[in-house]
């Protein structure tokens, strides 16, 4: 724009990278803090390097059911990215074209990400309750005995997550779809190609690594999620869950530990989505022409 | 929403049977709750349950000696009061920091490859859970925490600072470092927009560095403000987590109140509660919206 670097670029980038110390810093010092050694605690100075603190995270000890917190936490992520994708896919091709309450539809997944979660999860949570209610004193007997809660992992809280990762992948479709050629489309359809087969053929190859994106999105979402969690999700913590209830009780690194190996999922977890886009990036520009290449 | 919006014959599936799976979700899990919000908010309750015969109690017990009390406040009042202060602080202090790093990224980096790399950088932190972006401040502010042994190393102070942590600024701070990136992305996205010539034109005009930012950018950026600061001051009003656990329990907020009468099973109240909040939240965004028209923008 101008040339020449004037005085305010470099005040402006000590500024960036103070922000981005900011951002960092903490994070590297509990990274840091988790490899303590046995006798260390939750501070400075470190009393040597061990993995003492992951062993015992690992065995279990001191800290109740992290194993089952993390297994679950894992199913319903896996469950909440699969229907964020397939959902939204469908939605974002449906409001490509017109339909009845579209608008309403819009600003009802928009709403969702501004009401605050703690109301949304008091809803959920007074809906199933009064769903017991309901089904305690009317349902057949066969339902009504031995019935405890409806509420669970796989029903108010897998809802409760999809409020809150489907506005997201909705936003994300409009964003892909407003991108996309057209006249690929039109090609296919010239060509002969069933609405379906368009779709299946023409379509989806080329938005696959955006709606890999989607699936990201929703899964590291519901993998950190808890206020929406935190009345609707049942009986038994998420992992982010036990994070936030040991919060006020651990006194030792324990607490850094469980930090540091969540993240180091979160990671891997985006490194084999960028690396499987980036793998499909290259097989698109290697075999499909210039398909693509919006 | 600028879907474009040309008509794609012969549809194999109707638009509106590829909406419903979607729209069901929202029914089923957002907006039938919130019904349910509201109408337990009307009820009556007991130690052990919510009776369902129509009362205004949970309102009138929220809002008890609201009125006798003047010219003191009222609890629910003091706690609105000053989970507003939370607010506007927290929306100063990311606005401020999110504005000036969207600015350098937007007009001082210049190749669009050092800006992504620089942006992705921003957001990498955000792959982690709050929570643990939260206890990364203990080992910093705690009483025997690294800026406490740097001050009290440098004699600036001879005990420990006690107010570091658990305390109304960890809060704030914890707010600023989780939530400033949502200030970053839409004024960013505002800068991009701007017409680079209209920047030149005022140079060209004798317009100084900050008459050009402050007469032609920051105009320009107010949408991507505005939408930054519905999502800051609305995260801030309903949250309970960062409170809680930066605050020690210990300090009270509007999202919080919600949270603690749940705690003690009392739906009604916690209903009437979240009912109050809600309609707080939308009389801010309202007000936000009415400076800039959000939905022409998005």
């Amino acid at each position: 724009m101008r040339e020449g670097r004037s005085p305010a670029f470099y005040a402006l980038a000590v500024f960036f990278a103070a922000f981005v110390l900011f951002l960092y810093g903490p994070m590297i010092v509990i990274f840091i803090l988790s490899f303590q050694g046995p006798s260390g605690g939750l501070t400075f100075p470190m009393n040597g390097v061990s993995l003492h603190w992951f062993e015992r995270l690992w065995q279990g000890g001191g800290i109740v059911d992290i194993a089952g917190a993390f297994k679950r936490s894992l199913q319903l992520g896996i469950v909440v990215m699969i229907l964020t994708v397939a959902l939204s896919l469908s939605a974002g091709l449906a409001f490509r074209k017109r339909f009845f309450g579209a608008g309403a539809l819009f600003f009802v997944a928009v709403a969702s990400l501004i009401v605050p979660s703690i109301v949304t999860s008091l809803g959920i949570a007074l809906e199933f309750r009064l769903l017991d209610d309901f089904l305690k004193s009317h349902g057949p007997a066969l339902i009504a005995d031995g019935l405890t809660t409806t509420m669970g992992l796989f029903t108010s809280g897998l809802g409760a997550h999809l409020t809150w990762t489907l506005p997201f992948g909705l936003l994300v479709m409009f964003a892909i779809f407003n991108r996309f050629d057209q006249r690929y489309e039109e090609a296919a359809r010239d060509l002969g190609a069933t609405p379906w087969q368009t779709l299946r053929h023409v379509v989806l190859p080329i938005i696959l690594p955006s709606v890999i994106g989607v699936g990201l999105f929703g899964f590291t979402l519901s993998w950190d999620e808890i206020a929406r969690s935190s009345q609707a999700i049942g009986e038994r913590n998420t992992l982010p869950m036990e994070l936030q209830a040991l919060t006020t009780t651990v006194t030792t690194p324990d607490i850094y530990a469980l930090g540091t190996a969540t993240t180091g999922v979160s990671f891997l977890v985006i490194a084999l989505a960028l690396g499987a886009i980036a793998i499909l990036r290259a097989r698109q520009a290697r075999h499909g022409s210039d398909a693509g290449q919006a | 929403m600028s879907t474009s919006r040309s008509q794609i014959e012969s549809p194999a599936v109707p638009a509106w049977l590829q909406a419903a799976p979607f729209a069901l979700v929202f029914l089923v899990f957002f907006v039938l709750p919130l019904v349910f919000v509201v109408i337990v908010s009307f009820w009556d309750y007991n130690d052990y349950e919510m009776l369902p015969a129509f009362t205004t109690r949970s309102y009138v017990e929220s809002f008890e000696g609201c009125w006798t009390q003047l010219p003191d406040l009222c609890t629910i009042l003091k706690t609105y009061v000053s989970t507003a202060k939370f607010c506007f602080i927290v929306w100063a202090a990311t606005l401020a920091i999110g504005f000036t790093v969207a600015y350098f990224l937007a007009f001082h980096v210049r190749s669009i490859t050092t800006q992504m790399v620089l942006f992705l950088l921003c957001t990498i932190p955000f792959w982690t859970s709050n929570v643990i972006r939260m206890i990364s401040w203990i080992p910093l502010l705690g009483r025997n925490g690294l800026v406490n042994q740097l001050l009290m190393n440098a004699h600036l102070t001879a005990t420990p600072l006690e107010w570091l942590l658990y305390s109304p600024f960890s809060v704030a701070l914890a707010f600023v470092h989780l939530f400033t990136f949502f200030m970053v992305v839409p004024i960013f996205n505002s800068m991009m927009r701007i017409d680079r010539t209209l920047i030149e034109a005022a140079y060209d005009s004798g317009a100084s560095a900050w008459q050009t930012l402050w007469s032609v950018v920051v105009p320009l950026c107010k949408p991507g403000i505005v939408i930054g600061s519905i999502f800051v001051v609305t995260i801030v009003m309903g949250d309970f987590i960062t409170f809680g656990v930066m605050g020690g329990q210990q300090i009270a907020s509007a999202g919080k109140v919600v949270e603690t009468r749940l705690d003690a099973l009392q739906f009604p109240p916690a209903a009437a509660n979240a009912v109050i909040l809600l309609g707080v939240t939308l009389l801010i965004i309202v007000a936000l919206n009415r400076i800039v028209d959000v939905r022409k923008e998005l």
